[in-house]
C-alpha cells in the first residue's frame, strides 16, 4: 500500500483515560476515541507531536532507539541536532557537550550543524536558478513535508529538493568514519541521530528522502540529555571538536535557516497551526513576493520538539550566547563566487508526490452521495463540537457516520435530547 | 447522475482575518469529493478574490457553491456600494481599494481578473447603491 507510513508516535492502552485532550487538538483531524481509548489514523498521522504534548496522562509516547543499542556497532558516530546545544544551562562552549558524547561511548561526532551550513550554502544557489517554483519551501522539517504531499499538491513542486541536514550528516559521517578505520566494513558503522523530535524518528526509519536511510540509530534527545548531565560535570577543558558557525547553530529555532539565505524576502513561521494558516495563503497565491520560506510544526522551531527538555525560548536564549563568538559559517562548500556553484546531483532528493487521504470515495458520483448525506446528518446535530462520541467535531462525526466508522446513536447531546422529549411527553400523558 | 451539493457561506465583512476561509472551506469539500487538483486550484482562487473583495468593497456578504460532477458554480452576492464601470473595474491593476487595505497587501487591482483568469464563465450584475452579484463556472473537463 502506498499510503503506509511507519509512525513514531504510539499510544499507551493503558494510561490512556479516553478525555478528549489529542482529540480537540490533532491539527488533522487523525484521532477517534473508540471504546474509551484514542485511536490514531496512520494514514492521516503526520507526527507533528502534538497530541504527546497536550495529553495529561502521558498516554502518547515517541518511540526510539536507546544507548544500549550503541552496542550493536563496532564504531559509533554522534549526530546531535543542534537544538541539543540549547539544552544545558551555564554553558559558553558546545564543545562540553560533544566531549560529553564521546564519554558516553560514541567514537566520532559529526554536528548537524555543518551539514545544516551545507545546506545553507547549496539552498542559496538553488535560489539563484531561473527555472524554479518560488517561494522554495524548505524541506528540513519532516512534518511540513508530509502535510504538503497530503494535502497541497501545488506546493509539492516548492519544497526544496536537496537532502535536509540529517540525511547530508549521516552520508558524511559514515564516508568519513570509513575513510579514517580502513578496517571498517560499512555496517560496522553505526551512525546515531540525536533527535529534538518524533517526526524526525519517523522520517528515518520511513526513509522520506526517496532512498533508505543513512541513519542506523535515532535517540530521543531527552534520553540522552540525562546521561549527557552525569558525564559533563567534568571540569576538564573539552577538545575542540565543533566545527559550526552562527548559522549552523541557528538552524535549531526559527528563522535560522531562513537567514541564511542572506535575502530579505523571507518568511518563517511556526506551530502547526500557524503553518497550516500559511500554507492556505501560499495556496490561494495571494501572497507577497518571497523567494524562501521556513515552516516549522513546533513552536519556536526545533529547539521545541517533543523530545527536548528545556523549554524552546529558553533554550533559543541559551543558543545567543553559545554563537555569540562563533564565525558565520565554519562549512563554505558551496558558494556562488565561482569554481563551486553547481549542486551536484547526488545532493537532490526526490521530488514530493501529492498522495491525498481524505477523498470520501475514488468515483465522483458516490463521493457526492455520500457528501449530500453528511451534510443532511450534519444538520441535524448540535454543533457544537463536544467531542463525546469520540469525534473531534459535529461534522468530523457525520463524516464517520457516512463512512460507517461511527453509529448515530454516539451522539450524546442527540440522545438526551430525545429522552428529555420522551419524559415530556410522558408527563403531559400523566397530567 | 449524482445530484448537485451546494454549500453556504456568510462572508464576514467585519474581520479581515477570517478573509478566504469559505474558500479553505470549499477546497476541502472538493479535495473530500475527489475533484483533479487543477480544479480544486482555480476554484479556491476565483473564490478567494471574491471573498476579499466582498470584505474591501462591500462589508461582507454570502458564498453560495453549487457542486456537480462537471461543474462548480460559485455564486458571490453583497449589498455592497455595486461597481459604477465595469470595463473598468476588470482592466488589470485598476483598483478602488483605500490605503489602508493596500497596506496590508491587497488592492492590487488583480482581484476581477483573476477571478476571470480562473474560471469558465464570469457574470457580473451590479448596480451601484444596490449591491453585486458575481457568478463564476469552472467546468471539469
Amino acid at each position: 500500500m502506498t499510503n503506509e507510513y511507519r509512525h513514531s508516535v504510539s499510544l499507551d492502552r493503558d494510561k490512556c483515560k479516553g478525555c478528549t485532550h489529542c482529540l480537540k487538538r490533532c491539527p488533522v483531524e487523525a484521532i477517534r476515541i473508540r471504546d474509551g481509548k484514542a485511536q490514531i489514523n496512520a494514514n492521516r498521522c503526520i507526527d507533528c507531536g502534538v497530541c504527546i504534548d497536550v495529553c495529561p496522562n502521558k498516554a502518547k509516547k515517541a518511540t526510539s532507539d536507546k544507548l544500549e543499542d550503541l552496542k550493536k556497532f563496532k564504531y559509533t558516530v554522534a549526530l546531535p541536532a543542534p537544538s541539543l546545544y540549547g539544552q544545558f544551562d551555564n554553558l559558553d562552549d558546545i564543545d562540553y557537550i560533544l566531549q560529553g558524547l564521546l564519554d558516553l561511548g560514541f567514537d566520532e561526532i559529526y554536528e548537524v550543524a555543518r551539514a545544516a551550513e551545507v545546506v545553507s550554502g547549496m539552498t542559496r544557489l538553488y535560489l539563484n536558478r531561473k527555472d524554479i517554483e518560488k517561494p522554495v519551501i524548505s524541506s528540513a522539517c519532516p512534518v511540513i513535508v508530509r502535510l504538503i504531499s497530503l494535502r497541497y499538491p501545488y506546493l509539492c513542486e516548492n519544497i526544496l529538493p536537496i537532502q535536509p541536514p540529517i540525511d547530508l550528516a549521516a552520508a558524511r559521517a559514515r564516508e568519513r568514519a570509513l575513510e579514517k578505520n580502513p578496517g571498517l566494513r560499512p555496517e560496522d558503522v553505526g551512525v546515531v541521530f540525536i533527535s529534538p523530535c518524533p517526526a524526525k524518528v519517523s522520517y528515518i526509519k520511513n526513509g522520506l528522502g526517496g532512498k533508505k536511510s543513512d541513519i542506523d540509530l535515532v535517540l530521543s534527545m531527552s534520553d540522552v540529555y540525562f546521561d549527557l548531565i552525569g558525564v559533563m560535570k567534568k571540569q576538564l577543558t573539552p577538545e575542540p571538536i565543533s566545527r559550526t558557525g552562527m548559522i549552523g547553530v541557528s538552524w535549531a529555532s526559527t528563522g535560522g535557516e531562513a537567514t541564511a539565505i542572506f535575502n530579505d524576502k523571507y518568511l518563517a513561521a511556526d506551530g502547526i497551526e500557524n503553518v497550516i494558516r500559511v500554507l492556505e495563503q501560499i495556496d490561494n497565491g495571494n501572497f507577497p513576493y518571497l523567494e524562501f520560506i521556513e515552516l516549522n510544526a513546533c513552536s519556536g522551531g526545533c529547539v521545541g520538539g517533543m523530545m527536548t527538555v528545556e523549554n524552546p525560548y529558553i533554550a533559543k536564549a541559551r543558543l545567543q550566547t553559545l554563537k555569540r563568538y562563533l564565525p558565520v559559517s565554519e562549512n563554505w562548500d558551496f558558494r556562488d563566487d565561482g569554481e563551486n556553484s553547481d549542486i551536484p546531483e547526488k545532493y537532490f532528493s526526490d521530488p514530493v508526490k501529492y498522495a491525498p487521504v481524505s477523498a470520501l470515495s475514488s468515483n465522483m458520483s458516490e463521493a457526492m452521495e455520500k457528501m449530500a448525506r453528511i451534510q443532511e446528518i450534519h444538520k441535524t446535530l448540535p454543533d457544537i463540537d463536544c467531542g463525546f462520541c469520540g469525534s473531534p467535531t459535529c461534522y468530523c462525526f457525520a463524516e464517520d457516520v457516512v463512512k460507517g466508522n461511527a453509529d448515530i446513536s454516539e451522539c450524546v447531546v442527540m440522545m438526551r435530547e430525545k429522552k428529555q422529549k420522551a419524559a415530556k411527553e410522558k408527563n403531559h400523558e400523566d397530567s | 447522475m449524482a445530484e448537485a451539493i451546494t454549500f453556504h457561506y456568510d462572508v464576514d465583512g467585519e474581520n479581515f482575518t477570517s478573509a478566504g476561509n469559505a474558500s479553505v472551506q470549499v477546497k476541502r469539500k472538493l479535495r473530500q469529493l475527489g475533484f483533479p487538483p487543477e480544479i480544486i486550484k482555480r476554484v479556491s482562487i476565483a473564490m478567494y478574490e471574491g471573498e476579499i473583495n466582498m470584505v474591501i468593497h462591500a462589508s461582507g456578504g454570502s458564498a453560495d457553491v453549487t457542486v456537480t460532477p462537471e461543474e462548480v458554480r460559485i455564486v458571490l452576492t453583497d449589498h455592497g456600494p455595486g461597481i459604477a464601470d465595469v470595463a473598468l473595474a476588470m482592466r488589470e491593476g485598476y483598483s478602488t481599494a483605500p490605503d489602508n487595505i493596500r497596506s496590508l497587501g491587497f488592492g492590487a487591482g488583480m482581484g476581477l481578473p483573476n477571478m476571470k483568469r480562473y474560471t469558465d464563465t464570469m457574470e457580473i450584475d451590479t448596480e451601484v447603491g444596490r449591491g453585486t452579484t458575481i457568478t463564476m463556472t469552472v467546468k471539469v473537463a
